[in-house]
C-alpha cells in the first residue's frame, strides 16, 4: 500500500526517457517492464496481468481497421516513387501558372491530396520539399511564401483524408475510420481553402513574390497541356476520389479501400510507363519499414498502457482531466496545451498511441454532453480538434517539425529565419481553424 | 583476430539475417495488397449473386452468375492471409528497421550530440531498454505459443488458417530483433572503446 506515486512516476520517467534519442518504441518498452518489476517488488501490481500481453498482441495483429494502414502507406508512396505525384504538380503548375500566385495554389492542392501517404511529418514535408520546392523558387516565388506554403500543406495533408494518422487515431479513439474521414474532410478542405485565399492575396498585394510563370514558357507547352490533364492530373484526382468515395458511401470499408487504392496506385503508374522494378522496389521497401516503425511503438505504447493501468494510472490521470477546475473548458485548455507543447517534440504516431488514451474517457465523458451528441460522436470531433491542434504546433518556431525537416531539403540559400517567417501566417490561419472549429461544431459533426 | 574483428564479424553475420527477413517482408507488403484488393474485389461482386436468376434478364443472368463465382472465391483463407502478411511484415521487419534507423527517435537532443554521445545512447539503450523489452515479449508470449501447439490451434473461423505458426513467428520475431540489438550495440561500443591503443593490447595479450 502507498504504493499510488508509481503511476506518476512512470509517466514522468517515461516521458523524460523518450527524450534520450534512443528510439521511441523501446525507450517506451523498456521503462514500462522497469517500472512492472518496481511494481512487482513492492507487491503493488500484479505479475499476472503481463500475461495480457501476448493476447494485446494478437488483437493488434488481428486488427482489421489497422490493415488499412499499411495499403494507405502503400498507395502513397507508389505516387510519389513511381513520380506521379512529381508529374501531377507539374501539369497543375502549368495549368494555374499563368495567374500570380497559381504555383502556390498547384502546391496546396497536390500537398493536400498526396502528403498524406506516409502520416510522418517530416516524410511529407521532405517529399513536397524536393517536389515543390525547387519548381516554386526557379519560377520566382519569394522563399517566405514557398516555404510557408509547402511546410502547411505538408503538415495539413496529415488530417485531410484519406491520411494513414486518421486511421491510427480513429483505432485509438474507437470511433469508425469513416466517421473521422469524412468528419476531418470539412475543416482540413476549409483551411486548405483558407491557405489558397492567402497565397491569393499575397499575389494580388505583392505581385513579385508570387508571380505567374511568363507567357514564352507556357506557349511552349501548350500543345501538351491538353493532354497531360487527360492522362496526368485526372487519373490520381480520380483514384483519391475513389477510393474516399467509396468509403463515404459505405460500399467498401477503408480497409478494402485502402487495398484497392494501392492496386489503384500500381496501375496508374504502369499506365505511365513508370512502373519499374526500382519504384516497385521501394514502395514496398518504405511500406515495409514504415509498418514496422508505427506497429512495433503500438506494441510498444500497449505494454505501456497494460502496465500503466496496472499501477493505477488509468484511474488517476482520468480523474485527474474529469476534475480539473472550469470543467470542459479546464479540460479543452489543458489537453491543447499539453499536445501543443508534446508536439514540438513527439510525432503523431507517439501522441495518438501514448496520450491520446489516457484522454479518451474523460473527453467522451465531458465533450458529449457539451457538444450535446453520443460520446463516439463527441470523440470524433476531439480527434480532429487534437489533429488541427498537432499541425499548429508542427509549423510552429522554433521546435516545430515540419521546419526543421524542410530546412534539411532547402537549398543552402535559404535561411532559417525566412523558414520561420514563411510559417507564421500559415500559423494564424491554423490557429484561426482551430478557434473555429471549437465554436462551431458542426463543421465536424454536420455529418454523423 | 583481433577481439574488434570477432565483434564486427558476429555482427555482419546477424545483420544479413535481419537484411534477410527484413527484404521478405518487402515482398510480403505486395502479397498483403494483392490478397486485400482480391478480398475487396470479391467481397463487393459476391453481393450480385443474390440476384434471382428466374425470370430476369440476361444481363441479370450474367450478373448474377457473376456473384455467384465471387462468393465461391471468396474464403477465409485469403481474409485471414493478408493480415497474416500484416503481421509477418512488422514483426519480422522489426530487426531490419532497426538496422536501417527506421524507427523513430525523438532527436531534439540526440542531434546534437557528439558520435560517442550517440554511441553510449544506442548502447546503453540497447541494454537497458531493448534487450529487457524483447526478453518479456519472448516470455510472456512462450506460453501462449506452447499451449496454442499443443491444441494445434485452428481459426475459429471456416477455411481459417491455423493460429500456431503465426504465433510462433512472436518469440522468433523478438528474438531476431534481440540479436539484431546486439549486433547494434556492439558496432556502437566499438565507435567507444575502439582506440587504438586497446586494439593493440589485445593483440598483445594474445587474444
Amino acid at each position: 500500500m502507498g504504493f499510488e506515486w508509481l503511476a506518476p512516476l512512470m509517466f514522468a520517467v517515461a516521458l523524460i526517457l523518450i527524450f534520450s534519442g534512443y528510439p521511441v518504441a523501446f525507450s517506451l518498452g523498456g521503462v514500462s517492464l522497469i517500472f512492472a518489476v518496481v511494481g512487482i517488488i513492492t507487491g503493488y501490481f500484479d505479475w499476472h496481468l503481463m500475461l495480457a500481453l501476448p493476447d494485446r498482441l494478437f488483437g493488434i495483429m488481428s486488427n482489421y481497421t489497422l490493415l488499412a494502414v499499411p495499403f494507405f502507406i502503400f498507395m502513397g508512396t507508389m505516387l510519389e516513387k513511381s513520380h506521379l505525384a512529381r508529374d501531377l504538380l507539374h501539369t497543375i503548375g502549368l495549368l494555374f501558372g499563368p495567374v500570380r500566385g497559381g504555383l502556390a495554389f498547384a502546391v496546396i492542392f497536390v500537398g493536400v491530396l498526396l502528403a498524406a501517404a506516409t502520416g510522418i511529418v517530416g516524410a511529407s514535408v521532405v517529399a513536397m520539399g524536393m517536389i515543390a520546392l525547387p519548381v516554386m523558387l526557379n519560377n520566382g516565388y519569394s522563399k517566405e511564401l514557398s516555404a510557408g506554403v509547402i511546410t502547411a500543406t505538408g503538415t495539413l495533408g496529415q488530417i485531410i483524408p484519406p491520411s494513414v494518422v486518421l486511421v491510427v487515431l480513429a483505432d485509438q479513439l474507437g470511433v469508425s475510420v469513416g466517421d473521422l474521414f469524412i468528419g476531418a474532410l470539412v475543416p482540413g478542405v476549409l483551411l486548405a481553402l483558407l491557405y489558397a485565399l492567402y497565397a491569393t492575396g499575397v499575389a494580388v498585394i505583392k505581385p513579385s513574390v508570387a508571380p505567374a510563370i511568363p507567357k514564352t514558357v507556357r506557349e511552349q507547352e501548350h500543345g501538351e497541356l491538353l493532354r497531360k490533364i487527360f492522362l496526368v492530373m485526372l487519373p490520381p484526382l480520380l483514384l483519391i476520389f475513389v477510393v474516399l468515395g467509396s468509403i463515404f458511401a459505405g460500399i467498401a470499408t477503408p480497409t478494402e479501400s485502402g487495398a484497392l487504392g494501392a492496386v489503384g496506385a500500381i496501375i496508374l503508374a504502369a499506365l505511365n510507363g513508370r512502373l519499374n522494378k526500382k519504384a516497385l522496389m521501394q514502395t514496398m521497401e518504405e511500406t515495409a519499414k514504415l509498418t514496422a516503425m508505427v506497429m512495433m511503438l503500438l506494441i510498444a505504447s500497449t505494454a505501456f498502457a497494460l502496465i500503466f493501468r496496472g499501477l493505477d494510472g488509468g484511474i488517476w490521470i482520468e480523474d485527474l482531466l474529469i476534475n480539473l477546475p472550469g470543467g470542459v473548458i479546464g479540460f479543452l485548455l489543458l489537453a491543447n496545451l499539453a499536445i501543443f507543447i508534446l508536439g514540438f517534440f513527439i510525432d503523431f504516431f507517439e501522441i495518438a498511441f501514448i496520450i491520446i488514451p489516457l484522454m479518451v474517457l474523460p473527453a467522451a465523458h465531458l465533450l458529449s454532453p457539451m457538444l450535446g451528441v453520443p460520446e463516439t460522436t463527441a470523440l470524433v470531433w476531439f480527434g480532429v480538434m487534437v489533429g488541427m491542434n498537432l499541425q499548429t504546433s508542427f509549423l510552429t518556431p522554433p521546435f516545430g517539425f515540419a521546419l526543421f525537416y524542410l530546412r534539411g531539403v532547402a537549398p543552402p540559400e535559404m535561411k532559417t529565419e525566412a523558414i520561420y517567417r514563411g510559417a507564421i501566417p500559415f500559423i494564424g490561419i491554423q490557429v484561426l481553424g482551430l478557434i473555429l472549429l471549437i465554436l462551431f461544431p458542426d463543421l465536424v459533426l454536420w455529418a454523423l | 583476430m583481433t577481439l574488434n574483428e570477432v565483434i564486427s564479424a558476429s555482427a555482419s553475420r546477424i545483420e544479413k539475417v535481419s537484411d534477410f527477413f527484413g527484404k521478405m517482408t518487402w515482398y510480403c507488403t505486395l502479397l498483403m495488397v494483392i490478397s486485400g484488393a482480391y478480398n475487396a474485389i470479391v467481397r463487393s461482386l459476391a453481393g450480385w449473386a443474390h440476384i434471382d436468376p428466374s425470370n430476369a434478364s440476361t444481363f441479370e443472368k450474367v450478373l448474377h452468375w457473376v456473384g455467384e463465382v465471387a462468393r465461391q472465391g471468396s474464403s477465409n483463407t485469403f481474409i485471414e492471409l493478408q493480415w497474416y502478411f500484416f503481421s509477418l511484415i512488422f514483426l519480422m521487419g522489426a530487426a531490419h528497421a532497426l538496422k536501417a534507423g527506421a524507427h523513430v527517435r525523438v532527436d531534439i537532443f540526440y542531434n546534437r550530440l557528439s558520435r560517442r554521445g550517440k554511441a553510449w545512447t544506442n548502447v546503453l539503450g540497447t541494454l537497458i531498454f531493448l534487450l529487457p523489452f524483447c526478453a518479456l515479449m519472448i516470455g510472456t508470449s512462450w506460453p501462449a505459443v506452447t499451449d496454442s501447439w499443443a491444441r494445434l490451434e485452428g481459426s475459429p473461423d471456416p477455411g481459417g488458417l491455423p493460429r500456431y505458426p503465426l504465433l510462433t513467428i512472436i518469440p522468433i520475431a523478438f528474438l531476431l530483433l534481440m540479436a539484431q540489438g546486439l549486433a547494434f550495440a556492439a558496432r556502437e561500443a566499438l565507435h567507444l572503446f575502439h582506440p587504438p591503443e586497446l586494439n593493440h593490447q589485445i593483440k598483445e595479450n594474445g587474444i
